[in-house]
C-alpha cells in the first residue's frame, strides 16, 4: 500500500516539475511550485518523516510562494524569450542522469532494515533518547540536543537571510523605474469581503497553533523551525488583508529586529552558559541539578530561540518585499 | 587555564557568531566597525592561540554538548587547520582595519552595520568550516560563509548585482552537489562524522555509489572553489565588490573550499577507493596547469584592475591544486604553504588596489596612469606585493613556488617537464604586473584625474605591513612551512 | 519487482537533471530560482528515502506501545536544517533579482548581460 502511494506522487511529482519549468507565465510557475512542495510533503509523510513534512508544507509551499508571489508582484509576470530545447545541456543532464541511474543499482532498497545507515548512529538515538534526554521526538532530542551546533549554525544561516534581504532591499531605489502592478499594496483586500472575513476568523487560529507546534516539539511533530514558519504565515495573511500599515501597525519593525537578534543571542547565551557552568559548549546537562531536567531546560530555550529568530527574519522578508512596491 | 584553552576551536566561531548577532542593535557605523574589528582581532588572537596550542601538543577535538562523537558533533583541528584559521582571521583583520573609511566611498552609511554584520558572518562560516570534523557541519556553516559573502559583494556597484546573482546560483548548485555526495556516502557507512567515515569506507563493499559520491563531492567544492573551469563567477564578483571586501575574500574564501576538497579526498576517499590516487592525479594535474596558463593568460587581456588580479587568483588556485594532483610530501607542501602566501600576496595588492581607489581614481589601467606621482607609497606597496606573486626570491611568493618545482623535480620523469608551465605562469604574471606598474610610474595622467593623492595614512600603513609580512615571511618562512609540511604528512598518511 | 525499490532514487536522479537543466538553460531569473529550489528539494527526497524502514513509523516514542520499529531519524534532522538553508538561499536571491529588475529592467539573462554592458 505505501508503495503504491509512493509511486503514484513520485509520478505526480516529475509531471509537476515538467510544468513548473515548461510554463510561461511565471505565475502559473509559482502556483506549480507550490503544489511540487505540497507533493513532497505528502512523500516524507508517507516515508515516515512527519517532523520533515510539516517543514516542508510550512516552509516550501507556504512561505517560499508568498517570497516569490513578492518578487512578482516587483518585477514581471512573465517570461520573455522562445528558445527551443538546448541539445548540449539537455545531452550532458541525460548522461549524468544516466550514471546516477546506474549508480543506484548498489543502493539499499527503500526500508531495508539492514541498510548501514540503521545500523550505527540510529539505533543509538532510538535507545538512548529516552534515559538521556527523556522527551518523545526523537528527532526534535537530535535537532536540538545531540546534534544542537548544527542547528545553531542553521538558525544563524535563516539569520543571515534576513541581514541579507534588509541590505539588498534598502538600496536607495532608482529614480525613473516603471512601477509595476503591486500585489500587495496599502490597502489591502480591505474591499473584498469574503477573504475578510474569513481570514481574519483564521489568523487567531493560526498563530495559537503556531505557538502550540512551538511548545509541543517534545512530543509530537514540531519545532521552533515550524513554528516559527506558520506564526509568520498567519501574520502575513494579516498584512494580506489589513494592508501593510495596519500590520506594521500591530507588529513593527522595531520589534521584528529584536526578536531576531534576541533568538539568535537566547541560542548562543545558552550554549556559553554550558561552557561557563563547566560543560562543553552547548551542554544542557549542566544547566540543572539533574541532567535530564537541564536537556529539557535547554532544549526549551534553544528552540524559542529558533522560533523567535525565524519569525522575525520571515516577517522581515515579507515586509521588505512590500515596502519595495510603494 | 588550561579548562580555557580546552573550549578554543568552539571559541574560534562562537566569538564572531555572538558578535554578528550583537551587532544590528548597534545601528552607528563607527560603533558596527568598531565591534566587527575587536571581534575580528579576537578570533585572530583565538587562532593564534590554537597554532601554539597544535604545534605543542598535535591535534584538537571537541566534542559539541559534550556528546561523543559519531553520535554528536566533533571539531577536529590540526595543522592544516590551524594554518587556515590563521589566513581567514588574519584576512579578515587587515581588511577590516581599511574598511571604515574604504566602505564610505561605496555603500551608504546607514546600511553598513548591516554590512558588518555580514562579514562577522562570513568569518563566523569560514572558521566553523576549518574546524569542523563532521560532514554534514560543513554544510551548514558553508552556506552560512556563502550567503554571507553574497551579501558582502552586493554591497559594491550595480554591476556586482548580476555578478551576485551567478555566483549564488553556481555557489548552490555547488553546495547541493556536496549535500548530494555527503548523503551517498552517508547512505553506505551511516555515519557523518570525518574519522569515522574513513575507517567505515574501509568497510563498504560496493564502490559504485562511494565513486559518484566522491565525484559530486569533488564538483561542488570544485565549484565553490573556482577551479578552471568552473571559475566563471570569480572575476566578477571580486572585481565589483566593494574593495574593502575582495582583500576579504579574495585572501581566504576559496582556499577553505579548498581545504575542505583536499580533506575529503586524501583523508576520507584515498584509503578506501583503490585507484583513487591515480585517478586524482590524472584528473588535477592536467585541470590545475590549463588553469595556471588559460588565467594568466586572460588576466593579460584585462583593462581593469580588479579583473586582473581576480584571474591571477583563479591562476593561483591551479597553483595549489598542481600541489595536490602530485601527490608526494614536496608537492603537498608547496600547495598548502602557497595558500598562505598567495593570501598574503592578493591580500596586499587589493589593499594597494583599496588605495589607489581611496580618493576616487578607475580602476583601469587608463584611470591610474600617472598615479604614482601623486601616491608613490600606495605604488610602491603595489609593486612590492607584485613581485611576491610573481615568485621572486625573498619574497613569500617565492617559498611556495619553489616546493611546487621541487615536487615536480622529484617526481616521474613526466612530472618534471610539468614544472615548466609553473614557471611559464610565473613569466605571464610578470607581464600583467607590469602593466599596472608601467601604467602607474610611466603612464601620462588622465586630465579629469584632478585630486588625486596619498590615501589615508592607515590605510597606506596596513598596505605596508602587509607588504612587509610578504617580505618576512619570504625571508624566515619557518612557521607556515613547519604547518604545511604537518599538513602534508597528514593527509598522505591517509593513503596507505 | 524488487526495482520497485530503487524507483525512488530513479525520480531523484530525474528531478535532479530536470532542475539543472532549467537551471543552466533557461534565461529568466525567477525560473532559474525556482529550478533551483526544485534542485535542492530531489535531494532532500534522497536523503528522506533513506530514513524509511520497513514497518517502521515516525521516530516519537508513544508510552503505551511496546514493542516499535521506528524510522530512521537522523536524515529528518539533516533535511530539516537543509529546507531552512534552501529558504534563505531563495530569500536572498529574490531580493537581488527584484534589485536587478529595478536596475536593469529586465530580467531576462542576456538582456541583464547586454544592459551591464553599458
Amino acid at each position: 500500500m505505501t508503495t503504491v502511494l509512493c509511486v503514484f506522487m513520485l509520478t505526480l511529482l516529475v509531471i509537476t516539475a515538467f510544468g513548473m519549468i515548461q510554463a510561461r507565465n511565471l505565475f502559473s510557475a509559482v502556483m506549480l511550485g507550490g503544489i511540487y512542495s505540497f507533493e513532497m510533503a505528502s512523500i516524507f509523510f508517507i516515508l515516515d518523516a512527519a517532523d520533515v513534512a510539516l517543514t516542508e508544507a510550512a516552509i516550501g509551499a507556504g512561505i517560499t510562494t508568498v517570497f516569490f508571489l513578492g518578487a512578482l508582484a516587483l518585477t514581471e509576470h512573465r517570461e520573455r524569450g522562445r528558445h527551443g530545447p538546448q541539445w548540449l545541456p539537455i545531452g550532458v543532464m541525460t548522461a549524468t542522469g544516466m550514471m546516477l541511474i546506474y549508480a543506484s543499482f548498489d543502493n539499499p532498497r527503500i526500508g531495508d532494515p539492514n541498510a548501514p545507515v540503521h545500523l550505527h548512529v540510529a539505533p543509538w538515538y532510538l535507545e538512548q533518547t529516552p534515559q538521556l534526554i527523556d522527551i518523545q521526538n526523537i528527532v526534535s532530542a537530535i535537532l536540538a540536543s545531540f546534534r544542537g551546533y548544527d542547528t545553531l549554525g542553521e538558525l544563524f544561516v535563516i539569520f543571515t537571510a534576513g541581514i541579507g534581504v534588509l541590505f539588498i532591499l534598502s538600496a536607495p531605489a532608482p529614480q525613473d523605474r516603471k512601477v509595476s502592478e503591486r500585489l500587495m499594496n496599502a490597502e489591502g483586500l480591505r474591499h473584498h469581503l469574503v477573504p475578510r472575513v474569513v481570514g481574519q476568523l483564521l489568523v487567531p487560529f493560526i498563530v495559537l497553533f503556531g505557538l502550540y507546534v512551538q511548545f509541543h516539539g517534545d512530543y509530537g511533530p514540531g519545532g521552533g523551525f515550524q513554528a516559527g514558519a506558520l506564526i509568520s504565515a498567519g501574520l502575513i495573511l494579516y498584512a494580506l488583508l489589513r494592508g501593510e500599515i495596519a500590520a506594521l501597525r500591530a507588529v513593527p519593525i522595531w520589534f521584528l529586529r529584536m526578536l531576531i537578534v534576541s533568538g539568535a543571542l537566547l541560542y548562543t547565551t545558552v550554549g556559553i552558559a554550558g561552557m561557563l557552568l563547566g560543560g562543553s559548549f552547548l551542554d544542557y546537562s549542566v544547566l540543572s541539578n539533574d541532567p535530564v531536567a537541564g536537556q529539557h531546560l535547554g532544549i526549551l530555550l534553544v528552540e524559542v530561540g529558533v522560533g523567535l529568530t525565524v519569525t522575525g527574519v520571515l516577517l522581515s522578508i515579507f515586509h521588505a518585499f512590500a515596502a519595495r512596491g510603494q | 587555564m588550561t579548562s580555557f584553552a580546552v573550549h578554543l576551536p568552539v571559541l574560534q566561531v562562537v566569538v564572531p557568531l555572538f558578535t554578528a548577532a550583537v551587532i544590528p542593535l548597534l545601528r552607528e557605523r563607527s560603533l558596527a566597525w568598531a565591534a566587527a574589528t575587536a571581534a575580528s582581532l579576537c578570533a585572530f588572537a583565538t587562532a593564534v592561540l590554537i597554532t601554539v596550542a597544535v604545534r605543542h601538543s598535535g591535534p584538537m577535538s571537541y566534542a559539541v554538548g559534550s556528546w561523543p562523537a559519531p553520535y554528536g558533533i566533533e571539531l577536529a583541528v590540526d595543522a592544516f587547520s590551524a594554518l587556515l584559521l590563521l589566513i581567514v582571521t588574519g584576512a579578515s583583520s587587515v581588511a577590516l582595519l581599511i574598511a571604515r573609511s574604504s566602505l564610505d566611498l561605496e555603500v551608504a552609511e546607514s546600511r553598513q552595520y548591516l554590512l558588518y554584520t555580514a562579514w562577522l558572518l562570513a568569518l563566523a562560516g569560514l572558521c566553523g568550516i576549518v574546524v569542523a570534523g563532521d560532514a554534514f557541519n560543513i554544510f551548514v556553516f558553508m552556506e552560512i560563509s556563502s550567503l554571507a559573502t553574497y551579501i558582502l559583494i552586493a554591497g559594491g556597484s550595480k554591476h556586482a548585482l548580476p555578478a551576485v546573482f551567478k555566483y549564488l546560483v553556481m555557489g548552490t548548485i555547488g553546495a547541493t552537489f556536496y549535500l548530494l555526495g555527503v548523503g551517498l556516502i552517508y547512505m553506505m557507512t551511516g555515519t557523518l562524522n570525518l574519522a569515522d567515515m574513513a575507517v567505515r569506507l574501509g568497510e563498504v563493499a560496493d564502490t559504485r555509489p562511494v565513486l559518484v559520491a566522491g565525484g559530486f563531492i569533488t564538483i561542488g567544492l570544485a565549484l565553490k572553489a573556482a577551479v578552471f573551469p568552473l571559475h566563471t563567477w570569480l572575476p566578477n564578483a571580486y572585481a565589483y565588490a566593494p574593495h574593502a571586501v575582495t582583500v576579504f575574500i579574495a585572501a581566504c574564501s576559496t582556499k577553505v573550499a579548498l581545504y575542505v576538497l583536499l580533506r575529503f579526498d586524501f583523508f576520507v576517499l584515498q584509503g578506501n577507493l583503490s585507484g583513487h590516487d591515480s585517478w586524482f592525479t590524472a584528473l588535477m594535474l592536467p585541470l590545475s596547469i590549463i588553469a595556471v596558463l588559460a588565467a594568466s593568460v586572460a588576466a593579460l587581456r584585462q583593462r581593469d584592475l580588479k579583473k586582473i588580479l581576480a584571474y591571477s587568483s583563479v591562476a593561483q588556485i591551479g597553483y595549489i591544486l598542481f600541489g595536490a594532483g602530485l601527490m608526494s610530501a614536496s608537492g603537498l607542501t608547496g600547495g598548502i604553504v602557497h595558500m598562505f602566501n598567495h593570501a598574503l600576496a592578493k591580500g596586499a595588492l587589493f589593499l594597494a588596489v583599496a588605495c589607489l581607489a581611496a580618493h576616487g581614481a578607475t580602476l583601469s589601467l587608463e584611470g591610474v596612469a600617472g598615479a604614482a606621482r601623486r601616491m608613490p607609497l600606495t605604488a610602491a606597496g603595489f609593486v612590492a606585493a607584485g613581485l611576491s606573486l610573481i615568485g621572486i626570491p625573498g619574497t613569500a611568493g617565492f617559498i611556495g613556488k619553489w616546493f611546487l618545482v621541487l615536487g615536480a623535480a622529484e617526481g616521474q620523469p613526466v612530472e618534471i617537464w610539468l614544472a615548466i608551465p609553473i614557471l611559464l605562469g610565473s613569466l605571464i604574471a610578470v607581464v600583467y604586473i607590469w602593466r599596472v606598474v608601467e601604467s602607474l610610474y610611466f603612464g601620462t595622467q588622465c586630465s579629469t584625474a584632478g585630486t588625486v593623492r596619498e590615501a589615508p595614512w592607515w590605510m597606506v600603513l596596513t598596505l605596508w605591513a602587509a607588504v612587509l609580512g610578504n617580505f618576512y615571511f619570504g625571508l624566515k618562512p619557518g612557521l607556515p612551512l613547519e604547518l604545511a609540511r604537518h599538513a602534508a604528512f597528514g593527509l598522505l598518511a591517509g593513503q596507505e | 519487482m524488487e526495482y520497485i525499490g530503487l524507483f525512488n532514487y530513479w525520480v531523484f536522479a530525474v528531478l535532479l537533471m530536470i532542475g539543472m537543466y532549467a537551471i543552466i538553460a533557461k534565461r529568466n531569473l525567477i525560473k532559474k530560482l525556482l529550478a533551483l529550489a526544485m534542485f535542492q528539494s530531489a535531494v532532500f527526497l534522497l536523503y528522506i528515502t533513506m530514513n524509511k524502514v520497513d514497518g517502521g513509523t515516525a521516530p516519537i516514542i508513544r508510552a503505551d506501545v511496546q514493542e516499535q520499529v521506528f524510522s530512521n531519524p537522523l536524515p529528518q534532522v539533516l533535511i530539516l536544517t537543509a529546507i531552512v538553508v534552501g529558504v534563505a538561499t531563495l530569500a536572498l536571491g529574490l531580493a537581488i533579482v527584484v534589485r536587478i529588475h529595478e536596475t536593469f529592467g529586465t530580467i531576462e539573462e542576456d538582456q541583464v548581460y547586454v544592459r551591464d554592458r553599458e
